[in-house]
């Protein structure tokens, strides 16, 4: 009975870390994407497919697997099965309400934020590296935009300086290029990088139920899998967030576009080679936001920007709290039961999300028209649709 | 604070990320105006053939320059963009070497 409890367990959490790895895909194509379809450089559905294809490239590319969860963030030896399902569905459950409102905040902070939830509640402070989490996750958040602003600016300023006066269309079909090469380069990257922390939840789980021995190396299907769920998301592209990147902060324009990818492929190149790792949803965010300021004449909707920057304060706590609810509905009903209780819960939750998505879809139809005036995409029509019915 | 914050990390992100994050688009736009460049601020074409004044006008005005660059001009695109070009293999090496 122990061995069907514990392999069931693991099942469960495997299919959940396709799931939040699935999510990620889905939520971060915008960063790479967003650009090059809001100035028509690609058409959207080449865009997604290009990022999925890069993506799970990507995922092959590099395995230098971190086989640890939260690293440095909360104490590795706390970590069971049951408090990575519930960490995982408070991630995926932050991931689809962000996307729901179009909001594009990092994946990996709302994994981190699961995590720490659900260790708070499975042994309270004392499993919670307080240190880690405010230099790795909080300061991060702050200066990744600031970095991203300051850089992306300069390069936009740089490139409408040096372009005037050269008739448009000739300077549109080069930088459109010069977008499509420098996302695909953040595509690539996000590739390399966010599968591999999926791949390391999957093999500490199959580590910890014994299915593979400690000293193990990612098994192939592992790898695959991964790769696969997050080029599927990828490729079905989170439209809402897509819209909110390329149209709802700033007007770009293919020279903005290019000079905001390339800041983003940069800033996060080099971020990584130089330890002082920062997210790549905020690094994209922060990257659009600049190649507005740096455009003359250029206009910055800062009341999305706000509304955002809330969402990335509000990340942690919120998915920890998802998380902690997850761990405390888990061992309150305990065993098999619990698990699959809180594995319920996730289908339940994902499942009224998408149905909300459906009163106000946002698709490849429509990602691209025009925005009107300073609202959040969907949240206040959805809240008007409702007052009205 | 200066142990929540890794100031020395962050001094480097910023400062080669300017260098490179703004550059390159930079060097990307001078090379296209190179490339493109065949009219003067004052509007009169540089160099290349000079057809009919009709035509010589529409083009001074029109969106396609048809002139060819000088080849100074050329170099000096080839060398731009080339550089972009670099920076990006530099960075595909990079993701591939896994220096992440």
């Amino acid at each position: 009975m122990v061995v069907v409890t514990e392999t069931i367990l693991l099942a469960l959490v495997v299919v959940t870390a396709l799931a939040f790895d699935f999510t990620n895909g889905f939520h971060d194509t915008g960063n790479a994407m967003a650009t090059s379809i809001a100035t028509r450089a690609l058409r959207p559905r080449t865009a997604v497919a290009l990022s999925a294809v890069l993506n799970l490239v990507g995922a092959f590319l590099s395995l230098a697997v971190a086989a640890t969860i939260a690293k440095g963030i909360v104490d590795a030896g706390v970590i069971t099965l049951p408090v990575v399902l519930a960490g995982l569905v408070g991630g995926i459950v932050w991931n689809l309400v962000t996307w729901l409102f179009g909001i594009p905040s990092s994946s990996s902070h709302a994994l981190v934020g699961g995590m720490v939830g659900a260790v708070l509640a499975a042994v309270g402070t004392s499993g919670v590296l307080w240190t880690g989490v405010v230099s790795k996750v909080l300061v991060p958040a702050l200066l990744a935009p600031v970095v991203a602003i300051v850089v992306a600016s300069a390069g936009t300023w740089l490139v409408a300086r040096l372009t005037r006066g050269v008739p448009q269309d000739v300077t549109s079909r080069g930088f459109r290029w010069g977008q499509i090469g420098s996302a695909s380069l953040v595509s690539l990257a996000h590739g390399t990088n966010d599968a591999q922390k999926s791949m390391g939840i999957i093999l500490l789980a199959l580590i910890a139920g014994g299915a593979v021995p400690a000293d193990s190396g990612v098994p192939f299907w592992v790898i695959l899998s991964c790769a696969l769920a997050m080029a599927v998301g990828t490729y079905l592209g989170g439209w809402r967030v897509i819209r909110t990147l390329g149209k709802g902060l700033v007007e770009i324009d293919s020279r903005q576009g290019m000079a905001a990818e390339t800041s983003s492929a940069a800033v996060i190149l080099l971020s990584s080679h130089f330890g002082f790792s920062l997210s790549t949803t905020h690094v994209a965010t922060g990257s659009v936001l600049g190649s507005g300021v740096g455009m003359p004449g250029a206009k910055v909707r800062w009341g999305v920007a706000g509304r955002m920057f809330v969402a990335w304060a509000v990340t942690l706590p919120a998915a920890g709290l998802v998380g902690a609810l997850c761990h405390w509905l888990e061992s309150g009903i305990g065993g098999t039961a619990g698990t699959l209780v809180v594995f319920g819960v996730l289908i339940a939750t994902s499942a009224a999300i998408w149905m909300a998505s459906r009163r106000k879809p946002v698709n490849h139809t429509n990602v691209n028209d025009s925005w009107d005036g300073d609202a959040a995409p969907s949240a206040e029509d959805t809240n008007r649709q409702a007052v009205h019915a | 604070m200066s142990s929540f914050i890794e100031w020395g990390a962050l001094g480097q992100v910023l400062v080669v990320g300017l260098l490179v994050g703004a550059g390159i688009p930079a060097l990307f736009a001078l090379g296209l105006r190179l490339l493109a460049g065949t009219t003067t601020e004052g509007g009169a074409p540089v160099a290349g053939p000079t057809p009919e004044s009709d035509e010589a006008d529409a083009a001074r005005r029109g969106p396609v320059a048809i002139a060819r660059p000088t080849p100074a001009r050329l170099a000096g695109a080839v060398a731009c963009l080339g550089v972009v070009v670099g920076a990006i293999a530099f960075g595909l090496v990079f993701l591939v070497s896994g220096g992440h």
